[in-house]
């Protein structure tokens, strides 16, 4: 055991001194192969040359193109003329991504919603003799692993303003329910529910693991100092499930502002709330392929990537103030 | 159930205040169990509901009130898909590119991910750092110029081109890499000592270990491949060429009105992943908790 230590300590490549075992001296050939600086020879090239090959060409090299595309004008038979800031100049001035930047903070705090809904699921599922948590545990898993455009199918005759069912149930409390997927601002709310029920079960399972690893000790001296159980979610639960809140909340919401999926296939083409309704990643789409402006389109994207980034930074320096790390 | 309290107590030092507080937490999971069914109810209803529908008349679906239970079964709705969409075509698009993307980001991921946790070589931070930037950026950054690629080498309308740029993976080779860390040096130097090559003690050492990572990995790269809409809507325009995931969202585009079979062909198209999520569910949800939490 102790020799193995040595040799995985001597890691620079110089040959382990073999204290008390000769016979380890009778192999040091594999062990010399690492060079004097300890570097691998040829094998790292091997093993890292094509996943570099493939994030060069598909990644790394693609984000500087895009960057430069942003500041290029397309030809309709293809080449770019460069046109300096003109479609940052246009984007700015552009109503389109001010309804769209709105749009997808809307659904992403609307999506946010879900996370103190997960708490309290978690907080239920984790209940010492708690049973049928699998169970529980697969039904509101469901919709974050099934297929958004088919689950989005339904929710379209759920949501239709003529016969579908949640209208009719709102119908039994005496509200007339509007067009939901066609009808602007209501559209929005739809797609957003829809995002928030896909959503949960992410939520629910990062946060029931936060839970499993609060020290039970901890309960156990809370109420024998009198606290009520109300008290110890307070002040043991929250604030040793912070870490976990902090990281589905980053992830809901760079998931949250790359809405399309649902988005697309809730509301479908030709729908007449689409223009009030898109998103940030379907201005983008919208423009890339389907107008064809790819030049404006790159704009949006990195306009995109500075928006999730400031947003994320943002977070990481909230963090201090409201997650507390044992 | 007074001896499991007694004996969880135990380790307490005042052993007799934990007990009530416990029996008294069992006593009230009653109400917790009708919360969280009635919340389990919301989450599966809109399932439920587009099983029904999707074996229901078109008439039923557009009747109001509602029609709860269609009465007679209409399997021909089933029967329909194949005939109205390429079903056939687009599934086995998705198997494809699920198939190459996972199989290419096990392989490249779990290599560059050794190579990056356990080797040493020039620029090795400054390539990592190369990955990693790619974590926190969206992929509208990179879609146009993909585009261009897959376009230029005549790959729109092919499975090579939908799976091409997924097969590559920062964000797997980070969580192998990960993985990989944790390894003690002790098993990799021994066999070393035996006279392994660094590809030996990869595949007959590290590998066998990573299982939980791989499947991990596995699990997440399955579930995305399966259900991507962006890209696979780019990079194909003709149904019989596009995956499920965009072939449903273009057919209902195009017919607005036929209700039941869109909801067959939806159930269809999801039917393979929840089936192997719920015969997998403990596998699937902790792998995505594990890596998620990494």
């Amino acid at each position: 055991m102790t020799s193995v230590d040595d040799i995985s300590r001597a890691r620079g490549g110089v040959a382990p001194p073999a204290r008390g075992s000769t016979a380890r001296r009778a192999s040091p050939g594999p062990v010399v192969r690492r060079s004097r600086r300890g570097y691998d020879g040829w094998w790292p090239v091997l093993f890292v040359l094509p996943t570099m090959f493939g994030v060069v060409l598909f990644y790394l090299w693609p984000i500087v193109q895009t960057g430069y595309f942003s500041f290029t004008e397309w030809g309709a038979f293809g080449g770019q003329t460069w046109v300096g800031t003109e479609n940052y100049a246009r984007l700015a001035s552009d109503p389109d991504l001010g309804t769209a930047v709105v749009n997808t903070l809307v659904y992403t705090a609307i999506v946010l919603l879900g996370i103190p809904i997960a708490m309290f699921v978690a907080s239920l599922l984790s209940r010492p003799g708690m049973r049928f948590t699998a169970f529980y545990r697969v039904l509101y898993f469901m919709p974050y692993v099934a297929m958004p455009t088919a689950v989005a199918m339904v929710w379209r005759l759920i949501f239709n303003g003529d016969f579908g069912v949640l209208n009719w149930a709102l119908g039994l409390v005496g509200i007339d329910g509007p067009a939901w997927t066609s009808t602007p601002g209501f559209a929005l709310v739809a797609v957003s529910i829809v995002g928030l029920w896909t959503s949960l079960g992410f939520a629910i399972i990062i946060l029931s693991a936060g839970l499993k690893t609060i020290p039970p000790e901890l309960y156990e001296a809370a109420s024998l100092d009198g606290a009520t159980p109300w008290r110890q979610f307070r002040s043991v639960t929250v604030p040793l499930l912070t870490p976990s809140v902090f990281f589905v909340t980053v992830i809901t919401v760079i998931n949250g502002f790359q809405l399309f999926d649902l988005l697309y296939a809730l509301m479908g083409q030709g729908n007449p709330a689409i223009q009030e309704t898109q998103s940030l990643v379907y201005l983008f789409y919208n423009e890339a392929f389907l107008r064809n402006d790819k030049g404006f389109a790159a704009a949006i994207a990195m306009v995109i990537l500075l928006i999730v980034g400031a947003v994320t930074l943002l977070q990481f320096r909230m963090q201090r103030r409201w997650v507390t790390y044992a | 159930m007074p001896d499991t309290a007694l004996t969880v107590a135990a380790p307490a030092a005042a052993a007799t205040a934990p007990v009530p507080r416990r029996g008294s937490r069992h006593g009230s999971n009653a109400w917790a169990h009708v919360l969280l069914a009635a919340g389990g109810v919301v989450m599966v209803f809109p399932f439920v509901w587009q099983l029904l529908t999707s074996l229901s008349t078109n008439a039923q679906v557009m009747s109001v009130p509602p029609v709860f239970w269609p009465g007679e079964l209409q399997w021909g709705n089933y029967a329909e898909v194949f005939s109205k969409l390429p079903f056939l075509q687009e599934f086995w698009v998705s198997v494809s590119i699920t198939v190459a993307r996972t199989v290419g980001q096990l392989v490249l991921c779990s290599m560059a991910g050794y190579a990056f946790a356990r080797m040493r070589f020039p620029l090795r931070g400054v390539l990592l750092a190369l990955v990693l930037s790619i974590l926190m950026v969206p992929s509208q950054v990179y879609l146009i110029p993909q585009y261009q690629i897959v376009s230029g080498l005549g790959w729109l309308n092919t499975v090579a081109g939908i799976a091409a740029p997924g097969i590559f993976s920062a964000f797997g080779t980070f969580l192998m890499m990960q993985f990989f860390k944790g390894v003690p040096d002790s098993l990799e130097e021994a066999a070393r000592l035996d006279g392994a090559n660094p590809f030996q003690v990869f595949a007959r050492i590290m590998l066998p270990l990573a299982g939980p990572s791989l499947g991990a990995l596995t699990i997440i790269t399955v579930l995305w491949s399966w259900n991507d809409l962006l890209w696979p809507l780019v990079v194909s325009t003709r149904a019989e060429s596009m995956p499920l995931a965009a072939g449903i969202a273009t057919f209902a585009g195009r017919t607005t009105t036929d209700y039941t079979v869109m909801m067959a062909a939806s159930v269809l198209a999801m039917a393979p992943i929840l089936l192997l999520f719920v015969v997998m569910q403990r596998r699937v949800i902790d792998g995505l908790a594990h890596s998620g939490l990494k």
